[in-house]
């Protein structure tokens, strides 16, 4: 069965009177456990299909399906609970609530899914040492790196054991260790948990972690490749 | 969203990000929490010395009258056998008050319900020189001094001594305007209850000075046993002055002595709000204008939180989109922001009441004169000086107001959180 299942969306986007094409009938499933890589040069659709899989923005038409669950005809508050429960997301700029210690950015998400004070302090001392920032869980994000910060990010997206994490340009602000070290992570995280991963990327060092390469060029698929990941 | 702590540490400090902003916001709900405390408390005890003074100076907190009286104030409406009315009634409302045993509270106040009997009629006081027409009363000199301030305003001489004695006390204008002094005689002439002519020769005993003008030139009160004398009164009086242990029992001592009077059919029961309504009516007006003054100030104070919060809400844009990326509802973002507020808001209510409280207190202790306070006194029979009124009703309400505007306003912002979009929020739309 797939784990994400999208149908024949289209969306186009409005700069003045100008149409830009951000999706031209894309139709794409991906299964269970799967590492895709979606590849686009900018402007290419692959941050807009992100956005429709995780329920960001609403295509034009067409149909998303999580988990076998169609989810394009939500409201908004359907669409955060799905976010919630479905999905982790991680960002090109980390985007981390500055305000929150690690520790705290890790545990927001699962007070919001209300999971009790002391199993909260479990799960995130556990993933802090999963992704290997023991010893920084009061650090506040200005106190710590890019790398730090994405690791941080990418603990908040998995903490909640959420069944697909779509990542948008992990690797943009990283260095080649940091950015090496992250997609490890992904890996790690995607056997041991299988679970879905959907990267958007132009990162030539990130696809090689893939097991499947999905070309975007135009808002439309322009190949879909499987290939062996590191 | 439960208000547990990562929640409550966000909107801590997310509130401390712009601390000159928040501290700025916070000052104009503390100073105008503290104004209102102060303004409410310094009202209601303006109010209450208001009420006290001019109730306490002959109205009484309720009074007895003969049916139509109050209306017409003819003197053949009068009740038979006031006197013995009031015995009955000052004798079976302080017995079931304390079944006769202790008449003190917790704090030695005296928990009596205090009963004097008044017989009015106008009629022409004469000197040998000159006349005027005035208002005499006649009284029960030993409960009268427990319903009224007018035998302790004796300003030379002193107050009727008994029920049989010839006497009368009048005001310092009238005795001016009269030119008599102590120990000189008045000649009053009137009507009598039954229409017959009635005439008195009554020596002046003492000289009252309330202060009020208008009082001090048309008062004169003699003994109830000769007032019923001169004015062929028999045994009737026209009022039954009644006095409540304090403001707030009047309604259940109205109620006794309702109950007391059920046999007594025809006569009528009145409180004070029913025989001064005009003291009522100044009172609501001061509170009319004083309430849109406060409203200007809430209404400031609202658009200042909206402000603050407006631009905490537009230049977290980005942050928010991430949280809802993350699996907020818009529904608990815009709580999260109301929490921001409600604890800025508590912050304010609690510092705006302590600092209000000690200045209060320190009035209370001290009292507050102002420029005009004498003209005003004279107008409204109030003292030189005022002690404001603390009570929790008066500490609370305007910061209450004030805490439930800051709210108002900022379910606006909060509002707006529900149409962002978490894809044009993240571009920092």
């Amino acid at each position: 069965m797939s784990d994400i299942q999208c149908v024949d969306l289209c969306r186009t986007f409005y700069q003045g009177d100008t149409a830009v094409t951000g999706l031209d009938h894309v139709s794409i499933d991906i299964k269970k456990g799967e590492f895709v890589c979606l590849v686009a040069p900018s402007g290419g659709g692959k941050t807009t299909l992100l956005n429709a899989i995780g329920g960001l923005d609403k295509p034009d038409a067409g149909e998303v399906w999580i988990a076998g669950k169609r989810i394009d005809n939500l409201g908004k508050s359907a669409l955060a609970e799905m976010r919630l429960n479905n999905i982790g997301f991680v960002f090109q700029a980390y985007n981390l609530i500055p305000v929150l210690t690690a520790r705290e950015n890790i545990e927001f998400v699962m007070e919001v899914q209300g999971i009790p004070a002391a199993d909260r302090h479990i799960r995130s001392a556990a993933i802090l040492a999963e992704v290997g920032l023991e010893g920084l869980e009061d650090r506040r994000p200005a106190k710590m790196s890019g790398g730090q910060q994405q690791r941080v990010a990418v603990a908040r997206a998995i903490v909640a054991e959420p069944e697909i994490v779509l990542a948008d340009e992990p690797t943009a602000n990283l260095d080649s260790s940091s950015a090496e070290q992250l997609m490890d992570l992904f890996v790690a995280l995607n056997k041991k948990h299988n679970t879905t991963f959907v990267i958007a990327t132009h990162d030539q060092r990130v696809m090689e972690y893939a097991r499947r390469i999905v070309k975007m060029l135009d808002g439309r698929i322009d190949q879909d490749i499987p290939q062996v990941g590191r | 969203m439960p208000l547990n702590n990562i929640t409550f540490r966000l909107a801590w400090r997310n509130l401390w990000r712009q601390p000159r902003r928040t501290l700025l916001t916070l000052g104009a709900m503390v100073f105008a929490n503290t104004i209102l405390v102060c303004m409410i408390s310094l009202q209601f005890g303006m109010y209450g010395l208001m009420i006290d003074n001019t109730l306490s100076m002959l109205t009484g907190h309720l009074q007895v009258l003969a049916p139509g009286y109050k209306d017409d104030g003819k003197i053949r409406q009068s009740i038979d056998n006031a006197a013995a009315l009031a015995s009955v009634l000052r004798n079976d409302l302080n017995r079931s008050e304390s079944n006769g045993l202790e008449h003190k509270d917790a704090d030695g106040d005296d928990e009596r319900v205090k009963i004097s009997v008044r017989g009015k009629a106008f009629a022409l006081a004469s000197s040998e020189e000159r006349s005027f027409g005035i208002l005499v009363m006649g009284v029960l000199p030993e409960h009268e001094p427990q319903v009224s301030s007018i035998p302790g305003l004796i300003h030379r001489g002193r107050y009727l001594s008994s029920g049989t004695a010839q006497e009368v006390v009048i005001g310092s204008v009238l005795a001016r305007n009269l030119q008599v002094d102590l120990n000189d005689e008045i000649t009053f002439i009137g009507s009598g209850r039954d229409g017959s002519f009635a005439a008195a020769v009554i020596s002046v005993v003492g000289i009252i000075q309330s202060g009020m003008t208008d009082l001090d030139r048309s008062i004169a009160q003699m003994p109830l046993h000769l007032f019923q004398e001169t004015f062929t009164m028999g045994n009737g009086a026209h009022e039954i002055v009644i006095r409540a242990p304090d403001l707030s029992r009047v309604e259940e001592t109205v109620n006794r002595v309702q109950q007391r009077l059920e046999n007594d059919s025809g006569l009528k029961v009145y409180d004070w709000d029913q025989l001064e309504p005009g003291l009522k009516q100044s009172i609501q007006a001061d509170l009319i204008s004083a309430w849109f003054m406060y409203g200007v100030l809430i209404t400031l104070v609202a658009f200042s939180v909206l402000n603050t919060v407006l631009m905490s809400v537009l230049e977290r844009t980005r942050e928010f989109g991430i949280v809802m990326a993350l699996g907020l509802t818009p529904g608990r973002l815009g709580r999260l922001v109301m929490l921001e507020t409600a604890i800025m808001g508590v912050l304010g209510l609690v510092s705006g009441i302590l600092i209000g409280a000690a200045l209060v207190g320190w009035g209370g202790i001290y009292g507050i004169s102002f420029p005009g306070m004498d003209e005003m006194g004279k107008q409204f029979n109030l003292p030189a000086r005022i002690y404001p009124e603390l009570t929790v009703f008066q500490l609370t309400l305007g910061p209450s107001i004030v805490f439930a505007a800051t709210l108002l306003a900022s379910s606006w912002p909060a509002l707006r959180l529900y149409w962002l979009e978490p894809v044009q929020a993240m571009r920092g739309a």
